[in-house]
């Protein structure tokens, strides 16, 4: 089938919350959340990777990112060229700070109005919330159909998609019509390295935002011709309704948040008694590294 | 009106775990609320549910049967749930954590612009005042749950908006049947009003029981074994334990070798580096190319016989002692608290 799509990636540039090392950990057994590398979401990888391997079927086929976030994340859209994309979008505004799924979502689906993919492809779910919220949410407010849990997108029967899905117990394929959210999970398989030849082309690719303060930085070249500028949208580039953005438009609330204290200590010898061990395992359940 | 509905899950004609433990959970809540505890459940044939629904504490159940509502399907199943929900506004919505609660609950929370916490760990009523305004709210749903991968615990409110929507994972809130059913009612939906057929562009093509693929690396806990397991049966136990705790199970080259685990579990210098959460070494020695793939784990805990093994010097807890011992007391342990 000779169908050229567009395909948007949803993706999310995280705090790598998977690797909380020791090293990771301040003084007072917290988390030093500045000490923790800013990453591409793991699933929102594998989201890429189906993305990229519809377009290598479909030849003509464009990949493009969004990406929502302050301006460090058109990182995001760059790795996305490096492994193969073709380019992406930026939602960066003031406005949209304090989001949660709900209104990120909705920023997300106003800037999906604008770009008329033919499939929109996530992760899953990212690593800093683990919700699993904002697909299905982007996809209700699109009013689209939605597949969640995706191992792989098969391909085209009948016009529609076939997409694998991994359950609980076991694997569902479902067929699909197009436009259509797909979430993709962990399972499925990783993303294709970097592409030499796309990093050396991309790796000027930057936002107005990037290059005016590339202008303060003169040791820097700034030779990122038109072409690479990577687009910037705010809510006045995407409508909608001011009130639903940020967080007036997010109905969840931090009442409070509570560190978990890890203690650094000295190895602690137990015996095999059931009383010892019954006391590492309370101790292990009330921390929350288990259960 | 304000009250609390569980969205009732089967799978293999059977109500799943999570729906019951839910159920439980609602009652106290019900009761600290003095509301009603309702379930919905959308099925083809999921009549034969309503009694063990009452005995779990469900005074309304709420019935959508409907030969095309077999299998869970995202449209439909979500156009009956928001068509319940606008017309019996509950103030509390509760779903399963899992791959259909997980993707139901989200576009049901959206169609309603109402809030949602995935995967809470806890459920308690309480008050808030909202600090800039001075508002106070009496009887919210503290929605508790890990976040920012388990490093902190975040209390979630939805002050303005109902229902009150949360996903809580099998397992971790109690299952309890009351001594005697409530006596409730059921009210059918009916069906044909709500569903349209454009509710059914997404067909199953098929279905099938599919053994996951080891996942060690994206694992937050792992069980590793070693070479003093023993045997393949005995590397069972670290099954059973990586099944109650959620965890993948993981393995030594050395145990790897000996033909007690596959290839694929293998972590070390010529496996796997993994830096989970808790790691727990079972009949691991504790050579360099061993620990080389796991010292960066937060938390270590190892269990070996020998007091001078190398692998209770980096662990956070060693257990001196058989691992055959020491992990039935485990299992046992987690059974009895986690609840």
């Amino acid at each position: 089938m000779t169908k050229k799509l567009k395909i948007v990636v949803l993706a999310k540039q995280v705090p790598d919350t998977r690797n909380v090392g020791k090293n990771a950990m301040k003084e007072d057994g917290t988390v030093n959340r500045a000490a923790l590398p800013a990453i591409f979401n793991p699933e929102d990888m594998n989201a890429l990777e189906q993305a990229l391997r519809l377009k290598d079927r479909h030849p003509g086929s464009v990949v493009l990112l969004l990406t929502m976030g302050p301006a460090r994340a058109a990182e995001i859209i760059r790795e996305g060229y490096y492994r193969g994309a073709d380019g992406g979008v930026l939602l960066t505004d003031r406005k949209f700070a304090g989001a949660d799924t709900l209104a990120t979502s909705y920023a997300l689906a106003m800037a999906l109005k604008k770009m008329q993919p033919d499939i929109i492809i996530a992760g899953r779910q990212a690593i800093d919330g683990d919700t699993a919220q904002v697909g299905p949410q982007v996809a209700e407010k699109l009013n689209l159909p939605q597949v969640t849990y995706a191992e792989e997108i098969v391909g085209f029967e009948k016009n529609k998609l076939v997409v694998k899905r991994r359950l609980e117990r076991g694997v569902e394929s479902v067929r699909t019509p197009l436009p259509a959210v797909n979430t993709v999970h962990a399972t499925a398989p990783e993303c294709r390295p970097r592409n030499a030849k796309q990093l050396m082309r991309f790796k000027h690719a930057r936002t107005l935002t990037e290059e005016q303060d590339n202008e303060h930085n003169s040791y820097l070249p700034v030779i990122s011709p038109e072409s690479l500028r990577i687009p910037e949208w705010g809510v006045a580039d995407v409508g909608g309704e001011e009130s639903h953005y940020g967080l007036s438009g997010s109905p969840t609330k931090v009442k409070k948040i509570e560190n978990i204290v890890f203690q650094a200590k000295e190895s602690k010898r137990l015996t095999s008694s059931f009383e010892e061990i019954d006391m590492l395992m309370t101790e292990l359940i009330s921390s929350h590294t288990i259960g | 009106m304000d009250n609390i509905i569980i969205y009732i899950e089967t799978e293999g004609g059977k109500i799943s775990d999570v729906s019951l433990e839910l159920l439980t959970k609602g009652r106290t809540l019900a009761g600290e609320l003095s509301c009603k505890l309702e379930a919905l459940i959308i099925g083809s044939s999921v009549e034969q549910h309503t009694q063990e629904l009452f005995n779990y504490g469900a005074e309304t159940i709420y019935l959508a049967q409907d030969k095309r509502l077999e299998h869970y399907l995202t449209l439909p199943y979500s156009a009956i749930t928001i068509d319940l929900f606008k017309k019996e506004r509950p103030q509390i919505a509760l779903f399963g954590a899992t791959s259909v609660g997980r993707d139901l609950a989200p576009r049901v929370s959206s169609a309603l612009v109402s809030g949602l916490t995935a995967d809470c760990t806890s459920l308690e009523i309480g008050n808030h005042k909202e600090a800039k305004s001075g508002k106070e709210y009496q009887n919210l749903l503290y929605q508790i749950r890990p976040a920012f991968g388990g490093n902190i615990i975040a209390t979630i409110i939805n002050p303005d908006c109902r229902p009150q929507m949360a996903t809580v994972r099998e397992g971790v809130m109690k299952k309890e049947p009351l001594a005697t059913p409530v006596k409730g009612v059921v009210k059918v939906i009916e069906t044909k009003d709500i569903i349209k057929t454009e509710d059914f562009v997404v067909e199953i093509i098929e279905r099938h029981i599919e053994e996951r693929k080891i996942d060690i690396k994206g694992s937050p806990i792992i069980i590793a074994g070693g070479f003093g397991v023993g045997s393949k049966e005995n590397f069972n136990l670290l099954y059973e334990l990586a099944s109650v705790l959620g965890a993948e199970v993981g393995a030594s080259r050395a145990a790897v070798d000996a033909g007690f685990a596959e290839g694929a579990r293998q972590i070390g210098q010529t496996g796997i580096t993994v830096r989970p959460k808790l790691y727990i070494a079972a009949g691991i020695s504790g050579q360099i190319q061993h620990t080389a793939g796991m010292d960066q784990s937060a938390m270590i805990i190892s269990i070996n016989s020998d007091p001078n093994a190398p692998i209770h010097q980096i662990a956070d807890y060693a257990i001196i002692g058989d691992m055959n011992e020491i992990i039935p007391r485990m299992i046992k342990s987690y059974k009895l608290n986690s609840k």
